[in-house]
């Protein structure tokens, strides 16, 4: 492996010596995602494999050209999982990719702290900045204030700052017991619902709410699930068919989402009104992430996310030279630009995949 | 810790900023402030400042040139705009509980203090948010919420005192973070002031902000990238029931192997502590919390949510705990014994103060693996620096702290603390963990920051230090050491090019 890693050192220095750009890139599972890439491709999957899992320190230790299904399996077999769930846009889908756009599945928003992002779970990470010099942050224990945190930071961070080569992740025990409701709700009930439900002690794991249904996953101890099955009411789902269900939602399999127009995710407070916005739209994480299948103006979009507490990405299809991200305000930007100057200082890291300027 | 030392005393290399302050410089300084601040928010003369001079971390002590005590963003605003032009340093400062001087003043520089931005803004009880100034307290959110069956997660032991603003400078723990995260799980935005006076929005009311997650970064950055005026933290509802196990084991490292299994067995406790026979000594006699004495470890296993899924992991758990060696096994049958358990253990840190004229508080988290081992280790260092050690352990997140007992009347004594103390540290770098787990760098642990990371990695840090405050006024000289003062500790500890452990990889 470390010849693996002194050739994408190698190559990274090369690229800075001739100020060559690279995109990097594994499985392609996520070509769509922000801005267009450009340069050379840099493919990290020479460097994979399990490097350290300790189930009872709940850490896995993994480099970036690991397969997330290989990784996923490997905890499935230690009764462990990655809490944020994370999606699956292809087979070839690599841990490194993962972290990188830091891309969170349905578990994200869930009761108390226990769940979240990609960010959430990050305890350490190794990274190849752009002069070709390998940086190690964080560690692999849960509690580590030594030193900015900057292998949360990394999750998505799209690559700019430098090739993450290897990640160090907090795991949890898989739930003892899941089950899923579907309730027939029109958006603005199920809206309410959800932020009254995450006030309450349930132990909701996801919610996903489309075309007057809400569905709703409980998570954790059988006697806990089964309270909550009885308080919450509807229609509970065959195991089988709930998986499915949150596959589909959480690798945009589900049918919503073949639906032919640009799809945006917004990203907005939870307890945001039902979103004036034409076209379809599924609802996630109690609220905090919209998706929406429209043809309307990105500004007009924008505008809304922001009025609703949050922003919008122009997440697949539709005219990315718009910019798939929402803009910075200028004294933030001018932060992007200097760190991205600082670890890049020649630029050749994804240029332009999250704002043109970067 | 109670008694006032000198500056830096076994630290030996000197710290950026001590020493007398100018009084020419201070006159130039105040005149500048007055023209943006009302008379009677500088602080300048000696008998105002002096309460200043040090945090939670006494053994370091430093009067600042001026204290400000702005009321308002705008005149925050205006303190930072005039320090820059000056290129006066500026040290943001909460409740000063900081245990590791992450908040000792610069003696030619400016204490800016947000003890005045202590209003709570908003609450949203459906959107389980809160939005206060920074100057709130840690605990005060909490009480503020509970009307709402909602609550504020972390729960640092200074609880009571310490304000979110320095939560969030020091992402802060307690006791339920293995199951209910650090501050940086908790936290959706913070707004601060760069030390151009510019107000960014880190975060946002939505679970993510587009671009670099520039939130991750500033919080835990010690006061050293932004200073925050105001900070969105998320609420949880509050679990509806808890019930706690006592266990007693006849060996440490048996203790440290039942927290693996009960953790290896698929269970997240909402607590789980332990604490050592010298520990559970000094607590006994002051607290009557029905500690086994005759244990050489305690551990308190903790789980809540609602009363079916308690009994249920209560059940699973004691079976864990059973089958890896306990020798006693007590489950709290009120809440009143619940709440009696967990009172030995917050009374740790003062019954220590009660058998010792002082002590010293050590953070370092370790993998829960190493637990036996760096125990016996600490044991022998007793021996070495002719100290005795009391061990206090957030077991299920593998954060160890020491408490070292000595006496601060006494040179000496607190030479050897500071070794011994030091030497824990060192020791939780090399069994691959880290120097802090949550009481931060500041100034106490910044040689030590040199074992923990690689040249590379440090100056990485100081080009976020850069990104974010170019000209380095905020907080300079605190928890990243500069390439020289990691040449001189080298020299001053490596002997004869001999490390310890040196089968070990270093990080």
């Amino acid at each position: 492996m470390q010849d693996a890693l002194d050739e994408l050192t190698e190559r990274v220095r090369a690229a800075a010596a001739r100020k060559g750009p690279l995109q990097i890139r594994a499985g392609g599972t996520k070509d769509f995602y922000g801005n267009a890439p450009r340069g050379e491709t840099l493919d990290p999957r020479p460097h994979a494999g399990i490097v350290d899992y300790e189930p009872t320190e709940l850490v896995v230790t993994v480099r970036c050209g690991t397969p997330l299904a290989e990784l996923e399996a490997a905890l499935d077999v230690r009764g462990q999982m990655l809490p944020f769930e994370p999606p699956h846009f292809g087979v070839g889908a690599t841990v490194g990719g993962c972290i990188a756009a830091g891309l969170a599945g349905p578990r994200r928003a869930s009761f108390g702290a226990t769940y979240g992002g990609v960010r959430d779970f990050m305890l350490g990470a190794k990274l190849i900045d752009g002069r070709g010099q390998v940086l190690s942050f964080g560690g692999t224990v849960m509690k580590n204030v030594a030193g900015y945190d900057v292998s949360r930071a990394l999750a998505g961070s799209l690559g700019i700052l430098g090739l993450i080569v290897e990640a160090s992740v907090k795991v949890l025990p898989k739930p003892v017991c899941e089950s899923t409701l579907r309730l027939e709700l029109d958006e603005a009930t199920a809206l309410t619902r959800v932020n009254e439900w995450g006030g309450l002690p349930l132990p909701i794991s996801a919610t996903a709410w489309h075309g007057g249904k809400l569905h709703v996953r409980l998570s954790g101890a059988d006697a806990a699930v089964h309270a909550a099955a009885v308080r919450l009411g509807g229609e509970s789902l065959e195991p089988e068919q709930a998986a499915s269900f949150w596959r589909g939602v959480r690798d945009h399999t589900h049918p919503y989402f073949a639906v032919n127009a640009p799809l945006w995710r917004l990203s907005v407070a939870s307890t945001a009104q039902p979103l004036r916005l034409d076209g379809e739209q599924l609802f996630e994480w109690g609220g905090a992430l919209r998706w929406l299948r429209s043809n309307m103006p990105a500004a007009q979009v924008r505008e809304q996310a922001v009025a609703a507490g949050g922003h919008a990405t122009l997440f697949r299809g539709g005219d990315r030279t718009i910019g798939a991200f929402a803009p910075l305000a200028q004294p933030l930007l001018a932060i992007h630009k200097r760190l991205k100057a600082e670890f890049d200082p020649q630029g050749i890291f994804n240029p332009g995949r999250m704002y043109e300027s970067l | 810790m109670s008694a006032p030392t000198e500056v830096a005393s076994a630290n030996a290399l000197a710290i950026e900023g001590t020493g007398p302050v100018d009084i020419e410089r201070q006159r130039r300084v105040v005149a500048a402030l007055r023209a943006v601040l009302p008379a009677h928010c500088i602080l300048w003369r000696e008998e105002d400042t002096r309460p200043y001079e040090c945090d939670g971390l006494t053994l370091y002590r430093q009067l600042p040139m001026v204290v400000v005590l702005p009321e308002t963003e705008a005149q925050a605003q205006q303190v930072l705009r005039c320090c820059r032009a000056l290129q006066v340093p500026v040290v943001p400062r909460g409740a000063g509980t900081s245990l590791s001087g992450g908040a000792l003043p610069h003696g030619a520089g400016v204490v800016l203090s947000l003890a005045k931005f202590n209003r709570i803004l908003e609450i949203d009880p459906l959107a389980r948010t809160a939005t206060v100034e920074p100057g709130v307290r840690n605990l005060a959110i909490s009480e503020a919420v509970a009307k709402h069956g909602l609550y504020y997660a972390p729960d640092p032991s200074s609880q009571i005192a310490c304000t979110i603003g320095g939560n969030v400078a020091e992402n802060s723990g307690g006791v339920h973070c293995l199951k209910y995260g650090l501050t940086v799980h908790n936290v959706l935005a913070v707004r601060a002031l760069t030390i151009d006076g510019d107000v960014v929005e880190f975060g946002g009311r939505s679970l993510d902000a587009p671009g670099l997650d520039t939130l991750a970064l500033l919080i835990g950055s010690e006061g050293m990238l932004a200073v925050a005026t105001r900070v969105t933290v998320k609420l949880v509802p509050k679990p509806q029931f808890a019930r706690a196990i006592m266990a007693s084991f006849d060996d440490v490292e048996r203790a440290g192997d039942a927290v693996a299994a009960v953790i290896g067995a698929g269970i997240i406790p909402a607590g789980m502590e332990m604490m050592d026979k010298p520990a559970v000594g000094a607590v006994e006699p002051f607290v009557n919390a029905g500690y086994d004495t005759e244990a050489e470890a305690i551990l308190l296993v903790e789980s809540d949510g609602t009363p079916e899924e308690v009994e249920e992991e209560i059940e699973r758990m004691k079976a864990v705990l059973a089958g890896s060696g306990a020798t006693r096994l007590t489950v709290s049958e009120s809440e009143a014994e619940r709440l009696r358990f967990w009172a030995g253990r917050k009374a740790a840190f003062p019954a220590v103060g009660r058998i010792s004229p002082d002590y010293y508080c050590m953070d370092g988290t370790i993998p829960r693996k190493k637990l036996g081992a760096v125990l016996r280790a600490i044991q022998k260092m007793e021996v070495e620096y002719g100290l005795r050690c009391a061990n206090v352990f957030h077991a299920g997140d593998g954060n160890l702290h020491p408490l070292i007992m000595f006496d601060a009347n006494d040179p000496d004594s607190v030479e050897r603390a500071e070794a011994f103390g030091f030497a824990i540290l060192e020791l939780s770098v090399e069994v691959g963990g880290t120097v802090t787990g949550e009481h931060g760098v500041g100034v106490e642990k910044i040689n030590q920051m040199c074992r923990q990371f690689d040249r590379g990695t440090l100056d990485a840090f100081f080009a976020i230090k850069r990104a974010f405050d170019p000209p380095g006024l905020l907080n300079p000289g605190k928890a990243i050491p500069t390439l020289a003062r990691c040449a001189e500790y080298g020299k001053m500890h490596v002997h004869g090019g001999n490390l310890k452990f040196p089968e070990l990889p270093r990080f």
